[in-house]
């Protein structure tokens, strides 16, 4: 069960550019399928996928989802608050309880970061990840760099800036990692406080004022202000992180070019993001939603089935 | 893989070929009993090409807009989980309803007849046709279905392993139909 992408989607720091090219090559036809009046295609049919959610998530699951009955697969979601449990019991007794169900997939998002390899390490099905911890959102950075693509056109050597909470961000990994591969000049410009201590490793241009970022950009990525975590001293408040770093209408008026922005969700209005910003004529926000369900469309199909030496044998008679 | 060049063989030259589907034009037209409700569709890649040449001399000889669309098969391939994914080639183009309208399929090859019924299904999902027909470029026999072309522009018999390609100038720079032999053994 190995395919061009490997057995699993862990993260965008692990695959090349072409494999990274693949997905989005792969994911424009599928696109069109969400536009049919009968939106599915038989492409999975009697696959068996299992939807792991340690975590709350609204978009990313409902879109896996879409993504999977799109392509007909047969899908179980299971939540968990996972509050109490202890990880990695609880992690290689579901491996074992969902080996013992023969299925061929598992979605996995969860809280601790490594979650997604230490299940990929322990089950034959393909893994997916949807999110572990603080690592990455793989899906997420490739349906960003569709996106960017689709409006930008070629991405090497474009600017992206990411903004805000880099520092508990797995999007920002997975954009860094993802951007950085395709050849765009990557940034981040946030308060240093929610900047990872050696973020210049990450080769990444560093902007201590959003309003250099938004004068050096062709797009935005603005991430979520993690509200929950306020308590712990970060910012002194969400209103004066919107004084400082909020990507405001009246800050993009000044921009010497267009910016594209993109927002994962779920937003914070009138925090890291204004309204009229979000609402606006340059904001991608719900493109990347669309996006979402071709790009995991395309990772279901990349790596559903197929013996490696048929697959070879098919590339050469397919011409 | 060179010594396939060498060895493979011409059996409709650019001519041939341009002749062939001026017949099957027409044979579409006369199955049809005019154009009034026609559809040609193309399946991905080379059908598609073949098709838009098939419209345009229907277009030619009956002096009618004839409507056009492509379909890519691969998400309907039944060998996803033996082979593994293929890459998907091109759009799937169906912009008006297919409901009661007549068919006409069109590719470039005719062997295992997998593709078409694959088609069929894709097709399916779009409405449902009054009529559907199968045109084809080549039939090279061994089907592994209950699946016959209604139109065909040459039969050829050659062996299992053999390739027939067809080459088409928006995508192969000529226009011509070969047979690619299996390779065999120089040594033996």
């Amino acid at each position: 069960m190995t395919s061009a992408l490997g057995k699993d989607l862990l993260g965008l720091e692990v695959l090349s550019g072409d494999q990274i090219r693949l997905v989005l090559d792969t994911a424009e036809p599928f696109k069109e399928i969400s536009e049919r009046a009968i939106k599915k295609v038989p492409a999975l049919r009697g696959s068996t996928i299992v939807n792991l959610f340690f975590e709350n998530s609204t978009r990313t699951r409902i879109s896996f989802e879409f993504a999977e009955k799109r392509l007909s697969a047969d899908t179980v979601n299971v939540a968990s608050t996972g509050s109490s449990v202890q990880k990695g019991e609880t992690l290689v007794d579901t491996a074992r309880n969902l080996e013992a169900m023969r299925i061929d997939m598992v979605v996995i998002r969860h809280g601790a970061s490594g979650a997604a390899q230490f299940l990929a390490d322990r089950i034959e099905s393909n893994v997916i990840n949807a999110g572990d911890g603080m690592h990455e959102h793989p899906t997420q950075g490739l349906l960003d760099l569709l996106t960017l693509r689709d409006h930008l056109g070629d991405i090497a050597g474009r600017r992206v800036c990411i903004c805000g909470d880099v520092l508990h961000s797995r999007v920002a990994r997975s954009n860094i990692w993802g951007l950085q591969r395709l050849g765009a000049e990557v940034a981040v410009c946030g308060p240093r406080s929610l900047l990872p201590n050696a973020i210049e490793e990450f080769g990444v241009i560093v902007f201590e004022r959003i309003e250099e970022a938004i004068d050096w950009a062709d797009a935005l990525n603005v991430l979520r202000l993690q509200l929950e975590r306020m308590t712990a001293g970060y910012i002194p408040s969400s209103r004066e992180y919107n004084r400082v770093f909020g990507v405001t209408r009246e800050r993009l008026d000044r921009a010497p070019r267009d910016i594209l922005i993109l927002h994962p969700g779920p937003m914070n209005r009138g925090v890291e993001i204004d309204s009229d910003v979000a609402d606006g004529p340059h904001s991608v926000i719900l493109n990347q939603v669309t996006n979402g369900v071709a790009v995991r469309m395309a990772v279901l199909y990349l790596l559903a089935g197929g013996r490696p030496e048929l697959a070879e044998a098919a590339k050469g008679a397919s011409r | 893989m060179p010594t396939r060049l060498s060895e493979q063989k011409t059996i409709l030259s650019a001519s041939a070929v341009e002749r062939t589907l001026r017949r099957m034009a027409n044979e579409i037209i006369e199955l049809n009993d005019g154009t009034e409700n026609l559809v040609v569709v193309g399946i991905q890649r080379r059908g598609v090409q073949l098709a838009h040449r098939l419209v345009a001399l229907i277009e030619e000889s009956d002096n009618a807009k004839v409507l056009e669309g492509s379909l890519d098969i691969t998400l309907y391939r039944d060998d996803l989980q033996t082979v593994g994914p293929r890459p998907v080639v091109g759009p799937t183009d169906l912009p008006w309803g297919i409901d009661g309208r007549n068919v006409v399929i069109v590719d470039d090859v005719l062997y295992t007849g997998r593709t078409v019924r694959a088609a069929l299904d894709e097709l399916a999902d779009f409405g449902r046709p009054a009529h559907i027909a199968l045109a084809v470029l080549i039939d090279r026999g061994g089907r592994e279905l209950p699946i016959q072309p209604d139109i065909v522009g040459k039969r050829i018999a050659v062996e299992r392993a053999d390739r027939v390609d067809v080459l088409v100038d928006e995508l192969d720079g000529k226009t011509a139909v070969v047979i690619v032999p299996a390779v065999t053994n120089p040594a033996t």
